[in-house]
């Protein structure tokens, strides 16, 4: 069964990543009144990408960005085994620690910036990660996947603040204006590509696929707040991750990107108010 | 699936341009024009490029630069001039700095005329190019073999 | 085990031969000679106690003549520094010390004790010999390559070799007494002897930054040694008896808080960080042997060994507390550091934090991940500090900025930083596998705060280690050939190590079952099996991912047809990826930098906040363990 996820994760998840993306493109160009792209435009975007010469400006950079696509396989792999959570949560930070040496490691100016505020997003986002963890652990008992999801009543009930915050801190991760930083899907950004700047077709097409993993990966993480041992609770939690899309969506585009203090004082001030408190209550009532 | 011209993504760049078609080719980007329904993004990276859009002609200092974009994006390429300067110099083109159309430097594919260049011609431009850009991938690919 | 003797004996009576040496050579042959005998010496020692059952051994009951030579020993410390105090004009120091050791003459000829053991052998001993004997050993084999350079280096410093290595090889007898004593006083006087040398050694170059930085180490750590005293006298007048372990099963209060304040004080937490930082200026082997890999370790050393007695009290608490805020303090400090020295300071002073705030909750969990910390710091900040210094050997700076595409200049040097920093915080290296287990224990002592400063430590933590990694790695044409003037025994001691390090993550499971569960079960009586299957399984799939991966990586992407081209520079490129040609048509250098958020976490806004809030932790703590002891 858990063998099941693992592999459908493995298949699946650049495909519905690609659709995911496809879709956010179209709802982006509707919410601007605009008519966007067709749904598959990211898979004829790899599929260009995959065709065109490879050129770069070192010989270690395809290795670093190729590391960085199979530790996140590895990282939602576990997730979707069942495994430890703060395991899959560590594995999650070294895959992006193999991002950040791909782009450091050309000595170009605009990856370094890229890759200068990739690491300070890491240190926005990684409290909140970490005590998401414990709040599972808190809430269920287990840092284990397979325990959190045999729960009998789902994890939000415990743990909203900690929710909120997730979706706070996700827009980093899923590269979201106001907090993308460090490479941005929009080209009116003051600087565009940031960290992939150094990287072309087949390198930057890697990239993207690990970005669809990366995706699927969180959205896993999402519906184990919903997910509990009744079978309704998946519906739930499919809905509510589409929800939390649609809502990342939205704030995408109804704001502008935000200076790297605001980035980082407001990610730590509600991890500690909205996640903060709320491990504290758990701490109290359990 | 995988033809380039499902997906061109394009670099603009002003060589010595009035502005008035770079105005223009943003223009494409708006509602209006929604060049993005044809897979179109507007990069702002050589490394990712399929296009190069450049508006105004060539001058002593844009040269090098026009030149090394060039060769930082990788092949399958195509190059557009955008507006009459990029084309041929225009009025510009007895200046004492400037050498000309994009063409004296890189080879162009594509001439859009125009002072300024109406948006409805650069994306009949652009579509034109993306026939090149397949023409090319083909022969590239006929290379490879 | 007339061994212990040896173990003791033979760095002391090497330290006497070195001021006779000085031809440069033979001393070197001296020192290679002495480090190999130690390490044998400690094999043997630890065959033997295996072979012997590895049960835990009480020795030595009845050494009255020794114990008046330590006497004699805690007075020459005295007039030591009371001499040197008076002739740098420094008054605190003369306070405590005498002060100290007024009260231990008193306690010694006034308090009639019970006979006791004075030395004891278990598996925490054993494991605190095997860092002492080994990484201590080898860094005394890289001391010898790296002086040679430091003096090419530093012309104006005094060669005062000879003493230098005499106080290596001191240290190393006084480290291998304090960890093997069981009776206080035995340890106090080993105790004060660390302090001295790692005063003296701060001293080494003499100038004024050194003088003043040596005397703050000083008046710090004979702090912790009045409270040991204070310690040893409450013992002595009330417990009566003078066993550490007695301390533990009384567990009274006001000698447990005394004890943990020298064990603060030794290992550096704020408010008495500084003096680590101070001790920067001494040459990088003090750094390494004395400032992380070991001195340090006896602070820690001696609060894991209490830490039975420290969990849910006051103490406790109050130890905690500050263990994690100094975690999360130092570690913030350290972002705003460019200096390699001085990072590696605060991410000394900030791990010690954790293992402090693992010993302070004291239950099964921590330790165990406390021992793991220990372990895997010891190894790595030795590794990192060794290599630190070849690199300023080599390319006459030990700024990280100057460490740009270290990869390319000096390669063996920048794999074996590289393998240091990912034991410092990637996955799967130890430190991460200890966080791991810190973290549950944290919850399940149900401890918010300290929750919430390893949540916030370990991201500010791995900012600043991150962003060193890839200053590492950053491809670059040089501007200057660097010719790698690191010696020989320098790199032997470091591939010990980097070997070392990669075997420990390999090994870990067996190293938790074979060494780690024994020092828990021994300190608790019992122990759990702390790494589940599931998470060994984790671990095993995490190891393939960091090691093999990129190497499988490396092949395919070999294999792959690429053109290389010039990075992009929004103006020209020159074409070496060096300079571009700004606007107005000149060729300009590129600069890359670091972020080091000076305004946000430099040490001039985070210092005093910090001390202050952990002083007043320390004197509320102090107050209520004194007000419990008068209501008592």
């Amino acid at each position: 069964m858990n063998v099941c996820f693992v592999i459908a994760y493995l298949l699946f998840a650049p495909l519905l990543g690609g659709l995911l993306d496809g879709t956010d493109r179209i709802i982006s160009a509707r919410m601007q009144r605009r008519k966007g792209p067709s749904i598959l435009q990211p898979f004829y975007d790899l599929g260009k990408l995959f065709s065109k010469e490879l050129i770069a400006v070192n010989n270690v950079q395809f290795l670093l960005n190729l590391s960085y696509l199979v530790i996140l396989m590895i990282a939602g792999a576990l997730l979707f085994f069942g495994a430890d959570l703060l395991m899959t949560l560590f594995i999650l930070s070294t895959a992006d620690m193999f991002l950040i040496m791909a782009a450091s490691s050309d000595s170009s100016p605009y990856a370094n910036m890229g890759a200068s505020r990739e690491m300070l997003q890491m240190m926005a986002y990684e409290p909140l990660t970490l005590l998401i963890a414990v709040g599972f652990y808190l809430a269920e008992g287990s840092f284990q996947v397979s325990d959190i999801i045999d729960a009998p009543v789902s994890a939000i009930l415990w743990m909203p603040g900690l929710f909120v915050g997730f979706m706070y801190t996700a827009a980093i991760k899923l590269r979201k204006s106001p907090f993308d930083l460090s490479t941005s899907h929009h080209a009116h950004q003051e600087m565009v590509k940031g960290i992939t700047t150094e990287m072309s077709g087949p390198a930057l097409a890697i990239m993207n696929i690990a970005e669809y993993y990366e995706l699927v990966l969180l959205l896993g993480i999402f519906s184990l707040f919903f997910i509990n041992s009744t079978w309704w609770s998946w519906i739930v939690a499919i809905i509510a991750c589409g929800l939390v899309f649609f809502a990342e969506t939205l704030w995408d585009n109804v704001s502008a990107r935000v200076k790297w203090k605001s980035l980082l004082y407001s990610c730590w001030i509600v991890t500690l108010v909205a996640g903060g408190v709320n491990i504290l209550i758990l701490m109290l009532i359990k | 699936m995988n033809k380039v011209s499902k997906s061109p993504w394009l670099l603009h760049y002003d060589a010595s341009s009035c502005n008035g078609c770079d105005i223009e080719v943003l223009d494409c980007l708006t509602p209006k024009y929604d060049i993005e329904r044809f897979g179109i993004i507007n990069t702002g990276d050589p490394f990712q490029a399929d296009i190069l859009l450049i508006t105004g002609g060539v001058n002593s200092q844009t040269e090098r630069v026009v030149k090394q974009l060039y060769s930082q994006m990788p092949e399958p390429k195509v190059v557009v001039a955008v507006g009459i300067c990029a084309c041929t110099g225009g009025i510009f083109k007895e200046c004492y700095n400037i050498k000309g159309g994009i063409d004296t430097v890189i080879p162009v594919d594509v001439y859009v005329p125009g002072c300024a260049a109406r948006p409805e011609s650069i994306i009949d431009g652009v579509m034109k190019a993306l026939k090149v850009l397949d023409e090319k991938q083909k022969a590239m690919k006929e290379d490879r073999r | 085990m007339t061994i212990i003797l040896f173990l003791i004996g033979i760095p002391a009576v090497f330290a006497l031969i070195f001021p006779f040496l000085h031809n440069q050579r033979i001393r070197g042959y001296v020192v290679y000679t002495g480090a190999g005998i130690v390490m044998l010496t400690t094999v043997v020692f630890i065959a033997q106690w295996i072979g012997n059952g590895a049960e835990t051994m009480m020795l030595y009951p009845s050494t009255e003549s020794v114990d008046h030579l330590m006497t004699v020993g805690d007075l020459f410390l005295m007039c030591l520094i009371v001499y040197l105090s008076i002739k740098y004009g420094k008054v605190l120091p003369i306070l405590l010390s005498v002060g100290q050791t007024a009260l231990i003459l008193y306690i010694e000829f006034t308090t009639e004790l019970p006979e006791g053991p004075h030395m004891a052998v278990d598996w925490l001993t054993i494991l605190m010999c095997l860092i002492i004997a080994f990484i201590g050993g080898f860094i005394c084999i890289y001391t010898v390559g790296y002086m040679k350079g430091y003096h090419n280096h530093h012309k104006d410093v005094k060669d005062r070799q000879p003493f230098f290595f005499s106080m290596l090889f001191l240290f190393l007898a006084a480290m291998f007494g304090l960890v093997l004593s069981q009776n206080l006083i035995w340890m106090y006087f080993f105790w004060e002897v660390t302090s001295v040398i790692s005063f003296l050694m701060i001293g080494y170059t003499r100038s004024e930054e050194a003088v003043s930085n040596s005397f703050m180490a000083l008046w710090m750590n004979l702090l912790g040694g009045l409270g040991f005293a204070v310690a040893i006298a409450w013992m002595a007048k009330t417990g009566g008896s003078m066993q550490l372990a007695d301390v533990i099963s009384i567990g009274a209060q006001l000698p447990l808080f005394c004890l943990s304040l020298a064990g603060l004080t030794k290992s550096a937490q704020l408010p008495f960080s500084s003096w680590l930082v101070g001790a920067m200026v001494a040459p990088t082997p003090s750094s390494a042997l004395l400032h992380s890999a070991t001195m340090v370790k006896a602070g820690v050393y001696l609060l894991i060994r209490i830490s039975p007695a420290l969990e849910g009290n006051l103490t406790g608490i109050i130890v905690s507390s500050i263990g994690g805020l100094t975690f999360i303090m130092a570690s913030m400090m350290a972002i705003a550091q460019n200096d390699g020295k001085k990072v590696l300071a605060f991410s000394t002073i900030s791990n010690l934090g954790l293992i402090v705030g693992c010993a302070g909750i004291g239950v099964e969990e921590t330790v165990w991940g406390a021992v793991f910390l220990m372990i895997f710091h010891s190894v790595s900040k030795s590794m990192l500090f060794q290599s630190v210094g070849a690199a300023e050997n080599s390319l006459g700076s030990r700024d990280i900025e100057d460490m740009h595409g270290l990869i390319i200049r000096l390669p063996k040097l920048a794999y074996i930083m590289g393998i240091g920093i990912a034991g410092m915080y990637l996955a799967p290296f130890g430190m991460l596998i200890s966080k791991w287990v810190a973290l549950r224990a944290f919850v399940d002592s149900g401890n918010f705060l300290l929750v919430l400063f390893i949540a916030y430590g370990s991201a500010t933590t791995m900012f600043y280690w991150t962003k060193w990694l890839a200053k590492l790695i950053s491809y670059h044409i040089p501007r200057d050939t660097v010719k790698d003037v690191t010696r020989k025994d320098e790199y032997f001691s470091m591939f010990f190590h980097a070997v070392v390090m990669i075997l420990l993550c390999l090994l870990l499971p067996l190293i938790a079952k074979w060494l780690v569960n024994p020092i828990v079960s021994e300190l608790f009586g019992n122990s759990k099996d702390v790494l589940s299957m599931s998470v060994l399984a984790t671990m095993a799939i995490m190891l393939v991912s960091v090691f093999i991966v990129p190497a499988v990586m490396f092949f395919v992407s070999r294999a792959s047809r690429r053109e290389l081209v010039p990075i992009y520079m929004n103006g020209v490129n020159e074409g070496d990826n060096r300079f571009f040609t700004n606007s107005f048509g000149e060729k300009e250098h590129l600069y890359l930098s670091n972020w080091y958020l000076r305004f946000e976490f430099g040490r001039r806004h985070l210092r005093i906040p910090s001390i202050l809030v952990a002083a007043a932790v320390l004197v509320l703590g102090f107050c209520l363990v004194i007000g419990g002891v008068m209501i008592g």
